[in-house]
């Protein structure tokens, strides 16, 4: 059963075909105890059939430690957005609702690389400042699927 | 801002699947973004105030919450 209408699957296909780079989602889930995570295997699987820069590596958050620990994740179901480096962008939960167009802009922005830096939506002063960070900063952003 | 710096992470967390995260930091609105577990920033921002504000914590920070000068 999709999960998108046709309309919208037409329009995310569009804006996914300009991918200018191919994007990786690593999906962290586990078997058992975890309702979320097969509606996000669901999500992904269809939101990857779109394009074919998008794919799908999907990581058992119980046996795979390793990779576990490499992507510091701590909770499923995860999704690490990566494209040929790691820039640090995870999502904890289905991607319903309003986490699913941030999503989708996640892996648009990874596929552009700099580049979508450049564009109008960080100021010459931000730009600046971000340059500067040389510290973590570990930004968790609270959302709500309404 | 994480594709910006290799410093900055970025997660987006469902806080109805995550109530306890919610109930950590206090989540009663959305969005709301909490910068390194301390510095709060609610609701959406214009994007220069944003990093202005997710970054000014750091700034003032010379006791180095999170373990002060690291060796490379």
């Amino acid at each position: 059963m999709a999960l998108l209408s046709d309309s919208d699957r037409l329009k995310l296909q569009e804006v996914l075909a300009a991918m200018p780079a191919p994007v990786r989602l690593v999906f962290f889930t586990q078997t058992l105890g975890c309702e979320m995570c097969l509606v996000t295997r669901q999500i992904l699987d269809e939101l990857v059939g779109l394009s074919d820069k998008l794919a799908l590596e999907e990581v058992n958050f119980i046996l795979d430690k390793d990779k576990v620990a490499a992507y510091g994740v701590d909770r499923v179901p995860a999704i690490a957005v990566v494209g040929d480096t790691d820039p640090g962008i995870r999502f904890y939960g289905a991607p319903t609702g309003y986490e699913f167009m941030s999503l989708v802009d996640a892996v648009l922005l990874v596929s552009g690389g700099s580049s979508a830096l450049e564009g109008e939506d960080f100021s010459d002063a931000s730009l600046q400042r971000l340059a500067a960070v040389d510290q973590p900063v570990d930004l968790q952003v609270f959302v709500t699927p309404t | 801002m994480a594709l910006a710096n290799p410093h900055i992470r970025a997660t987006v967390v469902e806080a109805t699947e995550f109530p306890d995260l919610a109930r950590q930091y206090r989540v009663t609105g959305v969005p709301k973004t909490v910068v390194n577990g301390t510095t709060e920033i609610l609701g959406a921002l214009p994007e220069e105030m944003f990093v202005a504000q997710a970054l000014e914590g750091l700034a003032g920070r010379d006791t180095g919450a999170d373990g002060g000068s690291s060796t490379p």
